[in-house]
């Protein structure tokens, strides 16, 4: 049974750790742009002529030239009252473009998290128990070549091979062309979204892979599984009874650890097959100097990597029963 | 006997020792890695011409990787990328090892300050890195310092870890309390204690920091935020040939990708082998 108490007294400590590092998460990004040397008023008018005396007006209304804490403070004041500013690049609020974007970003990542996992594990667990045989070694092969290939060039080579050549999929946009948004079937949408989810997913694969297999093959060295194989265990049913039983765990929380690793996979894959997410939005962001929209995507993605490790520790602290249990002994 | 002698008649490298074969792993990917970078230094950029006459040609024995849509050759192109590669990659791990190195010391002066740093290491992984770089580069205005600068200052959290673990064992040991005892000063043990046994993690970590500046410099560079399109990189390279993928010209992507790929698991081959000589109990693992 979960000790409540003491998860609730866990779960109070660590959102008080989220907001201080979202302060300081906020503090640093400030000091980087107003380092930069993006110029607001110019992203906002762009290319439209305007007067000395105009853009002077805009300066004053942005108060470009205030010194930075005047900027901090103004900004922050905002912030806390739930208002992200408004994008420059879309003039809508961020917060409305960071939730359509993030939803977005949310199947794609999520699915390919997922996908990724599941694969991943099979394939470790498959090489950790045909250790040393052509099976494993392939699978080795393949976990390495991958750990050590850049992402955006896989993406460009599942688009050339199974968008150009074979056609199957469309290379790009989250819906077809001048379909209106609720025209958009979900197949249309499940169609565009499988190539990016397949590519992202065979990037995942290689890490979780690796772990499983060096953790499966440490297991098969332990005693118990030696004493099981004794007593005539075999196969499939040894390995899952005394193998995935203990690697299943770390396997998880590993893979929860990785959510900072796929928004930067998602930003790469997004880009090039052009799928409407939250990393498309943070390099156009970056691109066309949009700060307001450039700032809140990182706080929201500061959010979403440290979710993935609460719930890493959460599984690491109160869900495994041996950690469980050495802390009762100790 | 029997076993090594029957091993030599199928594989000549059954017959070397696990040291003889490290040894010559670290040096093949050593040799091979100085090969292109002295020769993309050797290129001189005025070497890769444009030709019209050999506009978008597939790849055949004249161009190995094939040529651009401004008939420049494909292969010079990428060499010149990789060494590039290489020269930022260093850059940033050497960069980012000296900040490693200062956060561990400082780490090791208090409890307080430790702590400090721990709690650093955590900041720095809460953003994704792709994003930190992003913003980092922005900050310094881009080009090749942003980027660098933007990776050196990424990828410092690893070898912090492994330095700030290691210096905690070593200074609970027994010998380094007997020091204590003795009176030696701080500086003393730092220097005959614990920096002799921490110049491994430092060259291993240094060289394993390098395949992914690499890849990063190269992914932030293809997204727009890296060098300027001018510079033959082979992030430019890359973004470049998108526009090409869809008349199928195959070879301006799966080259220079390839090629990179290549130099970073030779990196990574280079690290692993290196870790193991210099530090003998992870061979055995």
């Amino acid at each position: 049974m979960i000790n409540y108490a003491k998860f609730a007294k866990f779960l109070g400590k660590k959102a008080l750790r989220l907001i201080i590092l979202l302060i300081f998460v906020i503090l640093i990004s400030f000091i980087l742009i107003d380092m930069s040397p993006i110029n607001p008023v110019k992203t906002y008018i762009s290319n439209v002529v305007v007067s000395q005396e105009q853009v002077a007006s805009l300066e004053a209304y942005w108060g470009v030239n205030e010194p930075i804490t005047t900027k901090m403070a103004n900004w922050l004041g905002n912030i806390l009252q739930g208002n992200l500013g408004t994008s420059l690049i879309y003039r809508v609020p961020v917060i409305d473009v960071i939730k359509e974007r993030f939803t977005a970003s949310l199947a794609l990542m999520l699915s390919s998290w997922a996908f990724s996992g599941i694969l991943g594990f099979l394939l470790g667990t498959i090489a950790g128990f045909k250790k040393d045989t052509i099976v494993d070694k392939i699978i080795k092969v393949y976990c390495y070549a991958l750990q050590s290939a850049p992402t955006f060039w896989i993406a460009l080579i599942m688009l050339m091979v199974f968008s150009v050549y074979l056609g199957w999929f469309p290379t790009g946009l989250g819906v077809p062309i001048g379909t209106l948004s609720e025209n958009v079937s979900f197949w249309d949408w499940l169609n565009r979204l499988i190539l990016p989810m397949v590519t992202l997913s065979i990037i995942g694969v290689a890490q979780i892979a690796l772990f499983t297999r060096d953790k499966l093959i440490e297991e098969m060295n332990s005693d118990y599984f030696l004493f099981a194989k004794s007593r005539g265990e075999s196969g499939w049913n040894l390995i899952k009874r005394h193998g995935i039983r203990n690697i299943l765990l770390p396997a998880i929380t590993l893979q929860f650890l990785g959510f900072s690793e796929l928004f930067g996979g998602a930003v790469l894959v997004e880009q090039i097959f052009t799928y409407p997410g939250i990393g498309q939005a943070a390099v156009s962001a970056g691109l066309r100097n949009d700060v307001p929209l450039l700032l809140g995507i990182v706080i929201f993605s500061a959010i979403f990597v440290y979710c993935g490790n609460l719930i890493a520790d959460i599984i690491y602290n109160f869900v495994d029963p041996r950690i469980k249990e050495s802390e009762e002994d100790g | 006997m029997d076993n090594t002698q029957k091993g030599s008649l199928y594989n000549p490298l059954a017959k070397l020792n696990l040291r003889t074969k490290t040894l010559i792993t670290i040096a093949a990917t050593s040799l091979i890695l100085i090969v292109v970078v002295i020769s993309s230094l050797l290129i001189n950029s005025n070497d890769i011409t444009t030709n019209f006459q050999a506009m978008n040609q597939a790849p055949s024995f004249g161009h190995i990787f094939g040529t651009d849509w401004m008939g420049r050759d494909m292969f010079t192109r990428t060499l010149k990328g990789l060494g590039l590669s290489v020269q930022i990659g260093a850059g940033a791990s050497i960069l980012s090892s000296l900040i490693a190195i200062s956060m561990a010391l400082v780490g090791s002066i208090n409890k307080y300050l430790d702590g400090v740093i721990a709690w650093l290491v955590d900041l720095f992984l809460s953003i994704p890195h792709i994003l930190l770089i992003i913003l980092i580069s922005i900050a310094l205005g881009g080009g090749a310092f942003g980027v660098t600068m933007g990776v050196a200052l990424t990828h410092w959290t690893s070898l912090t870890r492994v330095l700030r673990a290691e210096i905690k064992q070593i200074k609970t040991s027994d010998y380094v309390r007997l020091s204590e005892r003795f009176g030696k000063s701080k500086l003393w043990i730092a220097r005959k204690h614990i920096l002799p046994l921490i110049v491994t993690q430092i060259i291993v970590g240094t060289i394993l920091i390098f395949p992914h500046a690499i890849m990063h410099e190269a992914s932030v560079t293809f997204l727009g935020f890296g060098l300027s399109p001018h510079e033959p990189a082979i992030g430019i390279i890359l973004s470049e040939s998108m526009k090409y993928l869809a008349t199928g010209d195959w070879w301006l992507a799966l080259f220079p990708g390839l090629a990179l790929l290549i130099i970073v698991l030779l990196f990574d081959l280079a690290g692993e082998n290196i870790k193991k000589l210099l530090d003998p109990t992870s061979a055995n693992k």
